[in-house]
């Protein structure tokens, strides 16, 4: 029953926001290097932290699929790792907003904390047609987990190495470090997080729950043996 | 010798005898290295290359030829039914991974062989560098033995293999790359071998090696499973 | 670069928001419409279980009438 507290959580979830969203505006003071433009802050590094969590959730997952064979498993890791790179759009474009805002550029290779993580979403992109490639259901579902296990291992590996790549010479410091924040601002970026983190719990169960509904439309429809459209998802797994 | 070896060794052997064989990929990978260097001297319109310029020129050129040569190990596999016949045979599969991925390395190291010195003596103007640059090279061959194994393995079954192994191989690559680079770009430097970080990036290099090693030995079995 | 002056800086903070606002409003649209092929398939299968539960009560009846010949 997936469907079960999703009601509650949204709840919550939009009260988070909320709460978040007045924080930021009025409550938190204004930052002294970068001025209103720091704001952006509290949306797209919330954004980026969750779904990097959310891609090694999807690893997790696929580990626990792999070892126990229940395809349920299959389908939280899919729907966790497509949150994540919805999430990651939003990233990569916030992200862009606040480079040009800040720096004049919308695209800077020297902050190398984005750099990893659009390597990291163009590596998670290939999920789809790597998935869509295989036609064969369960192997399908197989091969998808070792490739969210392989690429949960990439992930801290490749922050590291472009972290390490980035030249001694212009140290540039985002505010993505919290070191140095005061105290009303993190506060202010904890919630934003915990509301964020809400946002993608919620929708994750809602995505699972649509799934589980066409689940069990298909199991009511060979019940009656009717005649149907049918229609599968060649990449989604079926929740029933 | 206990069964895992014999297998291992059995499955290696028959994949160079193969090749040595037949010849198919290593001399199309060398070929295409070469041309590609050719390319690279009129798109940049240069004759001399050092420091980032020439890494970048040698290790895209050499990811690009190693992923060419790559489907090939496994595409005739399947293809003549090898699959099977090593699904049926009682074999720790991981033995299948340490074979597949030791055929792969010996593939990207002869290719090196070759296309190297072609490099050394089309752009670069002393070879002192080619020492310290055979021990980049090993550390990164072994990373994208281990990677490339593990994803042509999962993408010989589908369809559109030719296109998705590169598509998925290429960003897990991307901090192999950075680090193979990082280290090369000081050894091609105008005035001499550099070291600049070069045991940093030794080291990155070998954690991507171990840590793909470790997800490919731990995940294999999956792959061959009916 | 010094920072963008207020009205300037709005527009950019602003601009972000609501790109992830139009995010999360395509993604509810795009589950609509799922929920929406769901609900009717729901009805014509319902319709469905209804034909035939109503043919399982008429096909007795015609037995018994043929049962008289």
């Amino acid at each position: 029953m997936y469907g079960k507290g999703l009601r509650s959580l949204s709840i919550a979830t939009v009260a988070a926001l909320a709460v978040s969203l007045s924080l930021v505006f009025f409550y938190a003071p204004l930052d002294a290097d970068q001025g209103f433009v720091q704001k952006i802050f509290y949306l797209h590094v919330p954004l980026a932290i969750v779904a990097l969590i959310g891609f090694v959730v999807g690893g997790v997952f696929a580990i626990l699929h792999l070892r126990s064979g229940d395809s349920r498993w299959d389908a939280y890791s899919y729907v966790s790792i497509h949150m994540s790179v919805i999430f990651g759009v939003a990233v990569l474009i916030t992200g862009s907003i606040w480079a040009k805002a800040s720096w004049g550029h919308w695209w800077v290779w020297d902050e190398p904390t984005l750099v990893s993580f659009l390597i990291v979403f163009l590596m998670y992109a290939t999920y789809y047609p790597f998935r869509y490639a295989i036609e064969d259901r369960e192997r399908q579902a197989r091969y998808a987990s070792v490739f969210a296990i392989t690429a949960g291992a990439f992930v801290p590996l490749n922050f590291m190495a472009v972290r390490m790549a980035e030249s001694l010479v212009h140290p540039r410091t985002f505010a993505t470090a919290n070191g140095g924040l005061p105290g009303e601002m993190m506060f202010t970026f904890l919630v934003s997080f915990a509301a964020i983190g809400l946002l993608w719990v919620t929708l994750v169960k809602f995505e699972l729950t649509a799934k589980s509904a066409s689940g069990q439309l298909k199991r009511l429809r060979r019940a009656l043996d009717a005649p149907g459209p049918g229609s599968t998802s060649r990449v989604a797994p079926e929740v029933s | 010798m206990t069964p895992s070896r014999l297998a291992f060794a059995a499955i290696l052997g028959k994949d160079l005898r193969a090749e040595l064989r037949t010849l198919q990929s290593l001399p199309a990978m060398a070929l295409f290295a070469v041309t590609t260097f050719v390319i690279f001297r009129f798109g940049l319109d240069r004759t001399s290359l050092s420091g980032s310029l020439a890494a970048g020129v040698l290790w895209a050129t050499l990811l690009f030829a190693a992923i060419l040569g790559i489907n090939r190990l496994f595409v005739a596999e399947r293809e003549e039914g090898g699959f099977d016949a090593i699904r049926l045979a009682p074999i720790d599969r991981t033995a299948l991974f340490a074979a597949k991925a030791s055929a792969l390395l010996v593939y990207l190291i002869v290719l090196e062989l070759i296309v190297v010195p072609v490099f050394a003596v089309f752009f670069l103007d002393s070879a002192t560098a080619l020492a310290p640059l055979a021990l980049v090279l090993l550390l990164a061959d072994i990373g994208f033995a281990a990677t490339g194994t593990l994803i042509s393995s999962m993408a010989v079954n589908s369809r559109a293999r030719d296109l998705l192994t590169p598509l998925v191989l290429l960003p897990l690559v991307v901090p192999l790359m950075i680090a193979a680079t990082g280290a090369t770009e000081p050894l091609l430097a105008l005035g001499g071998p550099g070291y600049h970080r070069f045991d940093t990036w030794l080291a990155v290099l070998g954690l991507y090696d171990l840590i793909f090693l470790l997800v490919g030995y731990a995940v294999f079995d999956f792959l061959v499973e009916d | 670069m010094p920072a963008l002056p207020l009205d300037e800086a709005g527009k950019y903070v602003a601009g972000a928001y609501i790109v992830f606002l139009v995010l999360i409003v395509v993604y509810v649209a795009i589950m609509a419409a799922k929920v929406q092929r769901i609900e009717k398939e729901l009805r014509e299968l319902a319709g469905f279980a209804e034909t035939r539960a109503n043919g399982d009560q008429v096909a007795p009846e015609r037995e018994e009438v043929g049962a008289d010949v």
